[in-house]
């Protein structure tokens, strides 16, 4: 994370700090409930229990009530959010990029098209690894490889139509090839993926930095590029500072249910710019590891338009949606 | 050796703390209840249990976790046996013997060598964490597609152990369960498959869901259509211990169960169900002539303690990758390493050296939790035994509420309670009709696992089949599977033809 990133925060930061000054343990919600699409324990559950325990140690929500209904990349907890809560302006809904993946693939009646966007909280990039064994050394000859012979060049990730599908897809037709063309090898969760790159089953892999981290760090992995609009590391090259223009990266947000009125919008906004702004958030931010991706209103929107777009139009081309 | 060595010292200096020893007592306990409801298992019991990492330091808190994944291994065989009704995946193979030698008067020993056989195999299992793990690892990340897609094929074999008479119906029963695994997302094209266009289908049916359903929704359902006018019989509970003969019969398929269970369960995409199939075919095969005839009919003891032995040996091996080499390999590794994470501790290659102690008393705790799971469980085996002496329609009865809570207990879905009902209805007349019901559970485990790895394998050799016959671990596992297909009978035509 670098210096944009920050200033961008930073200002989102300042309407807060100036609600906090005038009242800082004043409650904005009786009580609040949370609908994560996912199973305990995973990416979408964590951001959501965060968002609880920092809201309810500074007083501004009073109670919350969770629900977890797990399946499909949230294709399943999705219809069932918008039918159930339609219009009530005090739930929330966990969810993020896999989830745009997943209703196309799964072709789902709703989308997030049916949900209103609230905050944009935290982002992660994506990283291309090749096993430490391998004779690719760098980016450049891991894209002349899957240049010249993009069937030969196993890559191993997670499910297929997810964010790392999408990445090597949008890889691929930046490189001039079509999506169609790659050698993607998808596994059920991180744990066999690692495995296969680690035991060189493949010759590359794409997951997130936080999957491979361990791995990268010990050198049983080489990474190559990360897919943010910056560096995460210091030291690995992102995919667009070396020519390749692609940027991808797995976010999560919340969203409301569909039909609530504008100021029942707005409160919420201003509860999660507040929760943006606390001090435990920060500290949340840091001890998880989570890269702070905080956007909200119209430009969040914006944003969300364009990864529906991107991620439809690699689905599309590779057949899946 | 020396540094293993060292370490437990270490580590068992840390467990056997008071405050320790009482998390690992509280774990154990907890998975054993867990153990017996079916559909509620570890995985879902740690993550409820993740919002204690706020407040417990480290070492108890995983302390605490270990000892439920271990407690439910030792749970699930109980239900199994009982009342048909098996609580985990892994002790899917448990109920095709043990339930029967419930029927017939001999649960007692059945829930004992179940419960022994969980010792033995937990017992070895740790030691091999403790002094093979950094290698067995090694090795297993040499297998990849191809080679598990030889292993479910050499699985397949086990299949025609639990075919029953006749093996149209019990192709029959094995097309039902491939057929059922196919519903879902295809994970390697993200399209959903067979679903109907109901969203609750899209993550596939579950396999423990279908086996209560078959074993115990099927089993009542069919006594309640043809017993009306039976008068109504209490079972007898019979002798409790394991006799002399019992324990023989006990010991090799116990340490034969735990060396095919431990290397599974370190294998990335191994698990804890493979191994349960492949011991339950191997005991069998191997078992002594004059016992051969219980196996299908009253219950073979033997077909309780390999199985049981392998799936708590899986168990323990799945904790090899994930200490090692911070590799979630399970769903219940998965939410252990986000547990290590909360911590702010990075779980990698690295975890021993920087997090030696943890790591060190944490495998203490395994071998404590061990004993005292199999102390908590063996006076319990006659309570549990003595279940059976409900009278049988109050007993059905009971099976069904428990089956019905449990399935609503893996995702509080309706649609999971409907499917229960539909396949229990399918059971019932397959239990009419003489259609075996294992061999549907089996192929619905096996049958997506190989699809995935024949797909992903295909991918990596530009599809190029001969993949599996050119790699040679994947030759050797091939040729072993057609060893075991047509070995016995070319093996029963040599014989019969000699004079």
């Amino acid at each position: 994370m670098t210096g944009r990133r920050h200033l961008l925060a930073a200002a989102a930061g300042l309407p807060a700090a100036a609600l906090a000054r005038d009242g800082w343990a004043q409650q904005r919600l009786a009580s609040l409930y949370m609908f994560i699409p996912a199973g305990p324990g995973g990416g979408w559950d964590g951001l959501g229990r965060a968002i609880e325990q920092v809201a309810r140690q500074a007083g501004l929500v009073g109670s919350f009530q969770f629900e977890n209904v797990g399946g499909a990349g949230g294709s399943v907890g999705l219809p069932r959010f918008v039918g159930q809560r339609r219009g009530r302006p005090d739930a929330l809904m966990v969810a993020g990029s896999i989830m745009v993946g997943a209703t196309l693939t799964n072709k789902t009646p709703v989308g997030l098209k049916d949900v209103t966007p609230i905050a944009r909280m935290t982002e992660e990039a994506g990283v291309v690894v090749v096993p430490a064994s391998s004779d690719i050394k760098d980016l450049k000859g891991f894209l002349d490889a899957l240049k010249a012979n993009p069937g030969g060049t196993s890559i191993a990730g997670g499910s297929a139509g997810g964010t790392d599908h999408i990445t090597l897809g949008l890889i691929l037709k930046a490189l001039g090839r079509s999506a169609k063309e790659g050698s993607y090898v998808a596994f059920a969760g991180g744990g066999p993926a690692q495995a296969a790159i680690l035991g060189a089953q493949v010759k590359a892999g794409i997951s997130g930095l936080s999957e491979f981290v361990e791995q990268i760090r010990s050198g049983r992995m080489r990474a190559l590029a990360t897919t943010g609009a910056t560096r995460t590391d210091p030291n690995i090259p992102t995919l667009k500072e070396s020519g390749i223009d692609v940027v991808i990266t797995n976010w999560r947000g919340v969203f409301a249910p569909p039909g609530i009125r504008p100021d029942a919008r707005e409160k919420l906004v201003a509860l999660m710019t507040e929760v943006h702004g606390l001090p435990a958030w920060t500290e949340t931010l840091r001890t998880r590891d989570w890269a702070d991706a905080f956007l909200t209103g119209e430009a969040f929107s914006a944003f969300l338009a364009q990864d529906v777009t991107q991620t439809e139009a690699v689905l599309k081309e590779v057949g899946l949606a | 050796m020396m540094d293993s060595i060292a370490g437990l010292q270490l580590g068992f200096s840390h467990a056997l703390t008071l405050g320790n020893l009482g998390w690992a007592l509280l774990g154990c306990f907890l998975g054993t209840a867990i153990g017996v409801l079916p559909g509620i298992g570890p995985a879902l019991t740690i993550a409820l249990l993740l919002p204690i990492t706020f407040k417990v330091e480290a070492t108890g808190a995983f302390i605490l976790f270990c000892g439920v994944f271990y407690g439910a291994m030792y749970g699930g065989s109980t239900t199994s046996i009982l009342l048909n009704t098996p609580g985990e995946s892994g002790s899917i193979i448990t109920a095709l013997e043990g339930a029967k030698m419930a029927r017939n008067g001999r649960a007692g020993p059945a829930l004992a060598t179940a419960a022994i056989g969980s010792f033995v195999a937990g017992t070895i299992g740790t030691l091999g964490i403790s002094f093979l793990g950094p290698v067995v690892v090694d090795l297993a990340l040499k297998l990849g597609p191809a080679e598990y897609f030889s292993l479910m094929l050499l699985c397949f074999v086990t299949v025609s152990a639990v075919l029953g008479g006749s093996a149209l119906r019990g192709l029959t029963s094995l097309f039902f369960g491939l057929l059922l695994g196919l519903v879902g997302i295809d994970l390697q094209t993200g399209q959903p498959r067979m679903t109907l266009g109901v969203p609750e289908l899209l993550d596939g049916v579950n396999v423990v869901l279908v086996a209560v359903a078959l074993f115990a929704v099927g089993e009542t359902l069919y006594m309640a259509w043809r017993h009306t006018n039976a008068a109504p019989q209490v079972r007898q509970v019979g002798s409790i211990m394991m006799s002399r003969q019992d324990w023989r019969r006990s010991i090799g398929p116990w340490l034969r169960g735990s060396l095919l269970g431990f290397p599974f369960g370190v294998m990335p995409a191994g698990g804890t169900e493979m191994p349960t199939m492949l011991s339950y075919y191997a005991e069998r095969k191997l078992v002594k002539p004059e016992h051969a005839k219980e196996f299908g009919t009253t219950g073979a003891i033997e077909g309780v303690a390999g199985p049981e032995a392998a799936n708590n040996a899986a168990a323990a091996g799945i904790l090899v990758p994930m200490l090692t080499l911070g590799l979630p390999t399970s769903a219940t590794a998965a939410i252990m390493l986000s547990a290590f994470q909360s911590y702010g501790i990075n779980p990698g290659p690295m975890l021993f050296e920087q997090q030696g102690a943890l790591v060190w008393t944490l495998i203490a705790s395994l071998y404590v939790a061990n004993i005292m799971l199999v102390v908590l469980n063996l006076p319990l085996v006659g309570l549990w035994a003595r279940i059976l002496k409900i009278p049988q329609p109050q007993l059905y009865a009971g099976i069904l509420v428990f089956a019905t809570i449990g399935t609503y207990g893996i995702s509080n879905s309706v649609t999971d309670l409907v499917l229960l009902y539909v396949i229990g209805i399918i059971g019932m007349f397959m239990r009419r009709f003489d259609f075996p019901t294992a061999p549907v559970v089996i192929g619905m485990i096996l049958g997506p696992m190989a699809e995935q790895a024949m797909r992903q394998a295909l991918t990596i050799s530009e599809g190029d089949w001969t993949t599996f016959l050119t790699r040679p671990v994947s030759l050797a596992i091939l040729l072993l599977a057609v060893v075991a297909l047509v070995g016995p009978r070319l093996y029963g035509r040599l014989v019969s033809r000699a004079p």
